[in-house]
């Protein structure tokens, strides 16, 4: 199994502020993953310091295992698209698919012109003049364009309206299908990534909380229902990640350890969407806690 | 060829969701061996859903044999799940037309019908089934 993306104990520091910690993870090729977690959770950090735009502080980060830091060896297997798709505004659809051929010694300029034209993208307008939704078109075309076998998208839907969104992601999925690219895109969209993800990386106040394949970490987790639980073990139960209780009755996410549960619970699975939203709650109230100096 | 469509709503997995539709063409004879299936390519960009969702999918059709994948050109229909039963199709719907009538006539909503069917079929299938079994148990 070749590893697309490979974190090892990555750090980033901002001043005395650390945007991500201790962060280590393997991404196999031809995987599609979301990266997920609040805002400053650390997203865009590891996306920029994959794309070797920023220096690790402390670990290491390896692209089909290069470092890709001031790396030209590595770069062009790398595409990336920027949160709000920033591009020259003043520049014509046209004239950006000749200018990355110009800046990139990998190009498939036929390959932009055919997607663009498809999409009913208009060459010669200045792309300042596009819908936002056509914006993120065009720059989907040109990070496909470099045919990079990394792929990496920063919230490529989250200022697009819900058609503009479905259209970018039907253009994305047809393209991943036909070039095998492994993908790593960040989302608060849920249920789009319950349909286009198949690994799956939570981030919370700079940390990795889970990270995995989506089939994998679903199997591995139910939600038990049941009376009024205190701390004890629970037989088939190797973690509770998020409990909730009423004065009767106890709601728990947890990780099993493959053994049939205590027969006192009635035992859930869980979606996708079920788990992040539990992993993400878990990492938010620890923080605050601490944070408050209160006990949780 | 068929359209697949998902169901937003559905707790059923997408994969599943994929066969079963074909499944369900297969058995009303709207597949029939040697039909295409849709390339996973436009599966994947008509829906917006993982492309191995689709492999998945048609790996799973392909090791139950009703589907064959011929590398470079596409997956294939083998064999169908209509049988016999297809060419009495026609008839049963009729009949259940005209029961369905009655059942509206009764005063049963769309509702109590597909309850009452439910519960009839459940109760009919286990009244069924022991005798199916061989009798060993004594």
């Amino acid at each position: 199994m070749e590893i697309a993306l490979e974190a090892e104990q990555l750090g980033k520091r901002y001043g005395r502020t650390w945007a991500l910690r201790d962060c280590s993870l393997r991404l196999p090729t031809g995987r599609i993953a979301a990266l997920v977690g609040p805002n400053g959770a650390g997203k865009s950090t590891l996306l920029h310091l994959a794309v070797g735009l920023l220096r690790p502080d402390a670990g290491a980060v390896r692209v089909f295992g290069e470092s890709p830091y001031g790396n030209p060896a590595v770069l062009p297997e790398i595409g990336f698209v920027a949160q709000d798709t920033p591009l020259y505004r003043d520049f014509t659809a046209a004239e950006l698919v000749h200018l990355g051929g110009r800046m990139n010694k990998r190009w498939d300029a036929a390959l932009a012109r055919n997607r663009l034209a498809q999409l009913g993208i208009p060459p010669n307008l200045p792309v300042g003049k596009l819908s936002g939704g056509q914006r993120a078109q065009v720059a989907l075309a040109l990070a496909l364009a470099k045919r990079p076998r990394l792929l990496l998208l920063d919230e490529p839907v989250a200022s697009l309206d819900p058609l503009a969104r479905r259209e970018f992601l039907q253009s994305l999925m047809g393209s991943v299908a036909e070039s095998e690219t492994t993908v790593l895109l960040s989302s608060h969209l849920l249920a789009d990534l319950e349909r286009i993800c198949d690994y799956l990386i939570v981030l919370h106040a700079a940390r990795v909380q889970l990270a995995g394949p989506v089939d994998d970490l679903v199997e591995a987790h139910r939600q038990l229902i049941g009376p009024r639980h205190g701390d004890g073990p629970i037989s088939g139960v190797a973690g509770v990640v998020r409990a909730s209780h009423t004065a009767r009755q106890s709601t728990l996410l947890v990780r099993t350890d493959g053994q049939a549960v205590d027969p006192e619970w009635a035992v859930h699975d869980v979606t996708l969407e079920d788990l992040i939203l539990a992993y993400l709650a878990d990492g938010e109230t620890t923080v605050s806690h601490t944070a408050w100096e209160v006990p949780a | 060829m068929i359209e697949f469509v998902l169901d937003g709503r559905s707790k059923v997995n997408t994969y599943v969701q994929l066969i079963q539709q074909v499944k369900q063409a297969l058995r009303v004879g709207l597949l029939t061996p040697g039909d295409q299936l849709p390339k996973v390519r436009d599966v994947a960009q008509s829906l917006a859903i993982n492309p191995n969702t689709v492999l998945k999918a048609y790996r799973e059709l392909e090791i139950e044999g009703l589907v064959e994948g011929r590398p470079g050109v596409g997956t294939f229909v083998r064999r169908t799940l209509a049988g016999s039963a297809l060419a009495n199709q026609a008839e049963l719907r009729e009949e259940l037309v005209a029961w369905l009538r009655r059942a509206r006539a009764a005063g049963l909503t769309p509702e109590d019908v597909t309850a009452l069917v439910e519960t009839t079929m459940r109760a009919a299938l286990a009244a069924e089934t022991p005798r199916t079994e061989p009798a060993s148990a004594g």
